[in-house]
């Protein structure tokens, strides 16, 4: 490292620092936008995997095995390169060329999608986590199928999923950094910008670094009160 | 008002309930006892269709449990049901617990609902409790809530399964006695217990199950006097010992 030149200051440069911004900017828009998408989609499957009803059981089942046995990698280049050939010619060249951010917005989706399927795992386990003498009790007072998951087991599950939910979060902003192969001018990607335009190597990567840090570290801690805030009282109940 | 005919059921080739007939008339209390896996929890959830069954006819209140036009949910409102494990919901207070299926299935206001709550917690010497959450109570207290919780349904019929048999020796009285008084006021019940005392003060009859069949249906002191059948003998020799 001794002959290294460090150059800090290169990076509050215009047009550096405009794209440390705006990568940033793009990073945080993949992340919060796939999770928008993630979180809800994720939530039906997932609750959808431990009804009664079979078809819709492997529906679901069906959609986590595609989405989360496909590397993630694999997957941008499928929905950026290949679904288009797939489709009408009008409509492929829509999703590729003419609609408004193609490369961000097929980023956007595919991480939701893919993202998806492990909330789904994480809900179906909070699910099954509960003794089953709480669906009993739900339904034995008259309430129907729907309203023992909306005010009994739902509420519960998802207290017990937090944590793990905290993770699959974290991890749409990290994966994030994978638009970049299909041209998204995310934060990774502008740090290899800044790198090859300036040789400023250990400073732009440092950079993305930290900002990747800064935000995992403010999920985690916004995460932790909604912890402490939803907590339950005691243990789940007694015996199973 | 509880009518079982011929009931069986399986789980895959294992025969759980295997032929069984009974009946509850009203106001009558009825304990089901014998040893474990005998099947007496299996029978009682399938009076209220939480568990299936595949050959007879179960009718409550002259409703066919098993048709396929009946709608369970609304049959199951009008039978309350007391689990071994409480199955509080441990994300409520007790008097929310109370209060949830009274404004959801039988569309209760809020007030009522909390009047109603109220008085049962207080039936139940739980008055103080009402804003506190299941883990905060302990196992006799949790279970005397679970009661009110059915109770305020305003049930036709009671079932209880294993209604004391996750408690602690001390905190059995308490649930006994609630249910005591719920049987002295003309309360349809019926218990699955291994409390011979409890039978002995309320029941009419006692049922006494074996491998999935009713080995013995008698009448509380025919039973107690001289039970007929070999198996109940012994089991009973055994659980009354000490």
């Amino acid at each position: 490292m001794s002959g290294y030149n460090w150059n800090w200051p290169i990076l509050l440069k215009e047009p550096y620092f405009g794209w440390i911004v705006s990568g940033f900017g793009s990073t945080c828009a993949i992340a919060l936008l796939a999770w928008a998408i993630a979180f809800p989609l994720g939530s039906v499957i997932g609750i959808a995997r431990t009804v009664d009803n079979r078809i819709v059981r492997g529906i679901a089942t069906a959609y986590v095995d595609v989405f989360r046995n496909i590397p993630l990698l694999v997957q941008m280049f499928l929905w950026y390169f290949v679904v288009p050939e797939l489709l009408p010619k009008d409509l492929g060249s829509w999703v590729k060329r003419d609609m408004p951010y193609p490369q961000l917005s097929t980023a956007i989706v595919c991480l939701g999608l893919y993202t998806a399927s492990r909330v789904a795992e994480q809900v179906r386990s909070g699910l099954e986590s509960i003794p089953r003498g709480q669906r009993y009790a739900g339904m034995a007072m008259g309430l129907n199928g729907f309203q023992v998951y909306r005010y009994v087991l739902i509420p519960v599950a998802y207290r017990i999923v937090i944590p793990p939910l905290t993770s699959e979060f974290l991890g749409v902003f990290k994966n994030s950094s994978l638009a970049l192969t299909i041209g998204v001018l995310e934060l990774t990607s502008q740090a290899r910008q800044i790198e090859e335009y300036t040789f400023a190597s250990f400073e732009a990567f440092t950079v993305a670094t930290v900002l990747y840090c800064l935000v995992t570290l403010l999920v985690i801690l916004l995460m932790r009160i909604v912890e402490g805030r939803t907590r339950l009282l005691g243990a789940i109940t007694a015996g199973g | 008002m509880i009518e079982l005919k011929n009931v069986d059921k399986w789980y895959g080739t294992f025969h759980v309930l295997d032929n069984c007939t009974m009946s509850i008339a009203k106001g009558e209390v009825v304990v089901i006892c014998g040893p474990s896996g005998s099947g007496k929890s299996t029978l009682i959830k399938c009076v209220n269709g939480l568990e299936p069954f595949q050959k007879g006819i179960i009718t409550v209140d002259g409703v066919s449990v098993g048709a396929r036009e009946t709608n369970l949910p609304k049959l199951r409102s009008r039978i309350g049901m007391v689990f071994q494990n409480f199955e509080l919901f441990p994300h409520m207070t007790a008097a929310q617990n109370i209060v949830l299926a009274q404004q959801k299935v039988l569309g209760r206001d809020q007030a009522a609902a909390d009047t109603k709550a109220l008085a049962l917690l207080d039936r139940m010497g739980l008055a103080d409790h009402a804003a506190k959450y299941p883990a905060q109570l302990s196992g006799g207290q949790q279970q005397r809530v679970a009661i009110a919780r059915a109770l305020a349904m305003d049930p036709i019929a009671m079932l209880f399964d294993e209604p004391t048999s996750a408690l602690d020796p001390e905190m059995i009285s308490e649930v006994l006695d609630v249910m005591v008084a719920l049987a002295e006021e003309g309360m349809t019940m019926a218990v699955v217990t291994h409390e011979m005392g409890f039978a002995h003060k309320v029941a009419n009859r006692v049922v006494f199950m074996d491998q999935g069949a009713i080995v013995e249906d008698a009448d509380k002191d025919a039973f107690f006097g001289t039970p007929r059948s070999e198996r109940a003998r012994l089991f009973l020799s055994k659980i009354l010992r000490h």
